[in-house]
């Protein structure tokens, strides 16, 4: 395996990625978005409530979560183009006679979905943890963000989430002909997750570091499962002739 | 020199379709070899098989020594030759430089390499003034000669063009056809698969058709001569069957009166056998007022051989 090959598939990608619109938007905007409405959603509703402060700050940490959903959301705006978009510009070809392996060119084009959706997601979190410590450490009298559970949500279950979201838009890939399907069907890598999400906020599950330990050890069994069914599917033969 | 490709009982079944049949054949460096036949004749497959970019089902083939069938040998051949697949396949978005300048990455060609290459090739080609503008502005024509420089960027030993003129504009045609001229001067190995008799007929040395099978190789002029014979034509102020029989008389059966002044005749080496031909027509009493060869096309060929189904030159 050579990481230079893949590296400047990467640097390609970045450099196609650029003059698509719809992709630095879906980068910018979704992340933005939730990073702002979640943390004002908590503190509009229970403001006129006589929360308490142990209560409130339990909500903001629980909405950290949603970050895994992000993570999973926006490899699968960037890796279906990644891959369908070739075939549809008839671009494969010519990429798939370079002299490069399979694995390399896979690598390359899961490096060039998952930096910027991590990154995103990194960036959306930022601007989170500082709309939370702005908004709310009037009222709990602390910035309650970044914790040990934030972290473990950001460092742990939500890399892990992407890449699982990169594996399954590039399976979703091999099946689809067009970029809109790819991205209905890569989208719905969120249902799973979201129950992470929705568990938190019945309780049943606490973002906590031990809880996320197990979304973790869960999320990466079934990053090493799709990884054998994506290696099996990215053949270049299966590429150039089978794929519909 | 030796064999820059090569080929034995190639075979590609894709399920219960039979896609290429047994093909045998053997490309010399630096000649210019032409692949003709029909739209799902293997043409395409045959070439996917030789550059690696998928597994043959059974047979033999080798690029420049190495074989296409030892995966620690694949990312060789893939080193070594150049492919300029019928649709163009170039990022849209990117300028023409970028494009290029990512395939001399993919194919580890230096920072240096690339910047003289590319220029060189663009230079050649004519769109050096054009390299900083976005490929999705260009005309057809343009995208062709930016695929056609990434497929020349690395210096292939040998360069695999499908259907390189396909769908331009006359113009854009000719400077493909003149540029494909240039590296036949350069001794480049060339395999052109393409539909255009003509083109076939002004660029390769040796021409292959076929139609899941091979079913004939050599020169134009080979097939012609192997298919059609040669045939000779009498232009005669007056034709009588006394003439017919004249030129019968000399051990020629195929002899054909066409209207009423000229006569068919098949010959194996006209040089010797015409004049032998008009002495008998003249003693005969015939009045002959010149003689020509006829000479069936490129496309009377490959039509009789398409239809016929063939038999391997």
């Amino acid at each position: 395996m050579r990481l230079s090959k893949s590296w400047t598939l990467t640097m390609k990608e970045f450099a196609v990625y650029r003059r698509k619109k719809y992709i630095v938007f879906s980068l910018l905007a979704i992340p933005l978005l939730l990073s702002l409405i979640f943390p004002l959603s908590v503190l509009l509703t229970t403001s006129s409530n006589d929360v308490p402060s142990n209560v409130l700050a339990g909500l903001l940490e629980n909405e950290v979560t949603i970050f895994i959903i992000l993570a999973a959301l926006l490899p699968a705006v960037i890796s279906s183009y990644s891959i369908i978009g070739e075939k549809v510009e008839k671009s494969l070809e010519p990429l798939l006679a370079t002299p490069a392996t399979d694995g390399e060119l896979l690598l390359g084009k899961s490096l060039a979905a998952f930096i910027p959706s991590i990154g995103a997601t990194y960036a959306g979190a930022c601007v989170y943890i500082a709309a939370v410590d702005i908004l709310a450490s009037g009222r709990l009298g602390y910035a309650p963000l970044p914790d040990w559970n934030s972290a473990a949500v950001l460092l742990l279950a939500a890399p892990l989430a992407c890449l699982f979201s990169v594996e399954f838009s590039v399976i979703i890939s091999s099946r689809v002909n067009d970029i809109r399907s790819a991205q209905q069907l890569g989208s719905l890598v969120i249902l799973p997750l979201l129950a992470i999400f929705l568990l938190g906020q019945t309780g049943t599950l606490a973002p906590n570091v031990y809880d996320m330990l197990i979304v973790s050890g869960i999320l990466l069994a079934a990053d090493v499962l799709l990884s054998f069914v994506l290696r099996a599917t990215f053949q270049r033969e299966e590429i150039l002739t089978k794929w519909r | 020199m030796g064999s820059a490709i090569e080929a034995e009982g190639l075979t590609k079944i894709f399920g219960s379709t039979t896609a290429v049949q047994g093909v045998t054949l053997k490309v010399e460096e630096g000649e210019v070899f032409g692949f003709l036949g029909p739209n799902g004749a293997g043409k395409t497959t045959t070439v996917r098989m030789l550059c690696c970019l998928i597994s043959k089902t059974s047979g033999e083939a080798s690029i420049g020594g190495y074989s296409i069938g030892r995966r620690d040998e694949q990312l060789k051949i893939r080193k070594i030759v150049g492919i300029l697949p019928e649709n163009v396949g170039l990022y849209e978005e990117l300028t023409a430089y970028r494009n290029l300048d990512f395939y001399g990455r993919m194919f580890d060609r230096s920072e240096q390499q690339r910047r003289e290459e590319i220029e060189k090739l663009l230079k050649m080609l004519g769109i050096w003034e054009k390299r900083n503008e976005t490929v999705g502005t260009f005309s057809k024509g343009m995208k062709q000669k930016v695929a056609i420089a990434r497929a020349l960027l690395h210096e292939p030993e040998v360069i695999f063009l499908d259907e390189p003129t396909a769908n331009l504009d006359p113009e854009s045609a000719r400077t493909t056809r003149d540029f494909i001229l240039e590296l036949k001067k350069e001794k480049r190995t060339i395999f052109l698969n393409t539909h255009n008799l003509d083109e076939a007929q002004r660029v390769c040395d040796r021409i292959g058709v076929l139609k899941t099978s091979l079913i004939a190789v050599g020169s134009p002029d080979e097939l012609r001569a192997s298919l059609w014979g040669r045939k000779t034509v009498v232009h005669l102020v007056r034709l009588n069957d006394r003439l017919v029989e004249a030129v019968r008389g000399l051990g020629i059966r195929n002899v054909e009166a066409v209207g009423e002044d000229k006569l068919l005749i098949d010959v194996q080496d006209p040089d010797s056998e015409n004049p032998a031909i008009v002495g008998a027509i003249v003693r005969a009493g015939g009045e002959v007022r010149f003689v020509t060869e006829l000479r069936p096309t490129l496309e009377d060929v490959y039509l009789k051989l398409v239809k016929s189904g063939g038999t391997a030159g």
